[in-house]
């Protein structure tokens, strides 16, 4: 329908943005109806991805015509830009963007930095780029679940983890549940997309791939890669990220640092 | 109760000890001694600091100032975890962890790769009136039961001093008078020095043999009980 109105390629994918946004804004109404209130951070992070899509794209059409070694600085800084936004799900533990930082760099750098040197994903910077980011967006949210849970796991069990403590538990010990119970659930979203893969959804890349002309049992096959990669990206940033946040919440006399209200 | 401890050395003394977090003062400029043998309570009313003592007598927080000397050692160079285990803590909720009763008692040696003999749990339930509870599921005791599974668990790991935040305030009138004859019997029996947290002053009479009064973070009377509760 929108097609008739809009016969410019921009103008239509504005159109489209502004009922897609619209949509996810009603989802943001009814929630405030059950006095949840999601409305600025919905809003704000709308706008915000609508403008940080629009100005990287721009970017990449530049950037597509550069060398290859382009990708590289691409790749840090949305490693970087990853960092930042999934420590704000760890609100109250010190240190929680170096943690991000170095879990993603490492989750996601070392599965993109391996499969690019045993060719699995193309240097071409059409191919590194695309795939790369998927891998870090993808441990971005990892990261961000599991230092969410670990945070409220923390501060819902204050009293069993200092309890372990006055027992002479060591500091790892008196939180291992709780890091594993995170970690288990920072993985459920890549297991069941792997779950329901071709099931359930069609993914982007795939889409995309079929719609470019690739041949389509490549395409699903090499959906499954990156869904696969993804799993790996995802599980080494939250294993990571587990093992650094838990220095963090703790003094060097294993007290607890992070406490409700402080 | 029991012999006066007022001739024994200090198994703990807190010098100036104090706490404070962003400006705010918990615990301020605290001294007193802690005599081997003896029942001491910390006394007053809600906000006064009572459990924060405590919890920075056994360093789960850190002072800010002054510091704590255990049998004349400063704490700070005792390793957390052996401090830990020797200022054995029972706190007013008893957290104890999902499993059985054996599994609790275990956890304490087990920190230190040692492993309770079943003879040694079913000793140490019995010394808290639970002989047979061994393999009940902790989810299934009463409040009282469930404090004194805490209180064997924390005298599995042979401490040389207890400290004990409140451990009656969530107990009802019977399951806290079987507590308090429970301390009473484990100081007499183990010779256990003991630091009792109470904002009950009838109770600190019944406990202790001396007490130390707070009031806003600072101890405003140190003394015999009847000097502390009858001034």
């Amino acid at each position: 329908m929108l097609k008739h109105f809009f016969s410019g390629e921009l103008g239509l994918g504005l159109a489209q943005a502004a009922i897609a946004a619209a949509l996810a804004m009603a989802v943001v109404l009814a929630a405030r109806s059950r006095k949840i209130h999601l409305e600025s951070e919905a809003l704000i992070a709308l706008a915000r991805g609508l403008v940080q899509i629009i100005a990287v794209g721009s970017i990449l059409i530049l950037l597509l015509r550069g060398p290859r070694w382009t990708s590289i600085f691409l790749l840090i800084g949305m490693i970087a830009a990853a960092g930042a936004t999934s420590a704000r799900r760890a609100k109250g533990i010190p240190g929680a963007l170096q943690v991000s930082t170095w879990a993603i760099a490492c989750g996601a750098g070392s599965v993109i930095a391996l499969m690019t040197w045993l060719g699995v994903i193309d240097t071409a910077l059409t191919a590194l780029v695309p795939v790369g980011s998927m891998l870090i967006a993808n441990a971005m949210n990892t990261n961000g679940l599991v230092l969410n849970r670990f945070r409220s796991d923390v501060l819902a069990h204050v009293g069993e983890i200092e309890t372990a403590l006055a027992l002479g538990a060591e500091a790892k010990q008196s939180v291992s549940p709780y890091i594993q119970a995170s970690f288990e659930a920072s993985l459920i979203p890549a297991i069941d997309s792997l779950r329901s893969l071709g099931i359930v959804w069609i993914p982007g890349l795939m889409a995309g791939m079929l719609l470019s002309g690739s041949r389509p049992l490549y395409a699903s096959i090499y959906q499954f890669v990156v869904l696969a990669m993804i799993f790996a990206a995802s599980g080494l940033t939250s294993l990571i990220s587990t093992v650094l946040i838990r220095a963090h919440i703790f003094s060097p006399a294993e007290q607890l640092v992070l406490q409700p209200g402080r | 109760m029991g012999a006066s401890a007022s001739s024994e050395p200090a198994i703990i003394r807190a010098d100036h000890l104090g706490r404070s977090v962003d400006d705010k003062v918990i615990v301020a400029d605290v001294s007193f001694e802690v005599r081997t043998g003896e029942v001491l309570a910390i006394s007053g009313p809600s906000g006064a600091g009572k459990s924060s003592l405590l919890r920075l007598l056994n360093r789960l927080d850190e002072p800010t100032s002054g510091t704590v000397y255990v049998k004349g050692l400063d704490y700070r160079q005792i390793a957390p975890r052996e401090l830990r285990r020797k200022l054995g803590m029972v706190t007013q909720r008893p957290f104890l962890f999902a499993g059985t009763v054996a599994d609790n008692l275990q956890f304490g040696p087990a920190q230190r790769g040692e492993v309770l003999s079943r003879a040694e749990i079913d000793a140490l339930l019995d010394r808290v009136g639970l002989y047979g509870y061994a393999e009940r599921n902790v989810a299934k005791l009463s409040g009282g039961e469930a404090q004194r599974v805490s209180f064997a668990r924390t005298l599995a790991n042979s401490p040389l001093v207890l400290l004990l935040d409140e451990p009656t305030s969530a107990l009802d009138e019977a399951a806290k008078l079987g507590i308090e004859a429970l301390i009473m019997e484990i100081v007499r029996d183990q010779h256990l020095t003991c630091v009792i947290v109470t904002h009950d002053l009838a109770q600190a009479a019944r406990l202790a043999q001396r007490a130390v009064l707070m009031q806003a973070g600072r101890i405003v009377r140190v003394g015999s009980i009847n000097e502390v509760l009858h001034a």
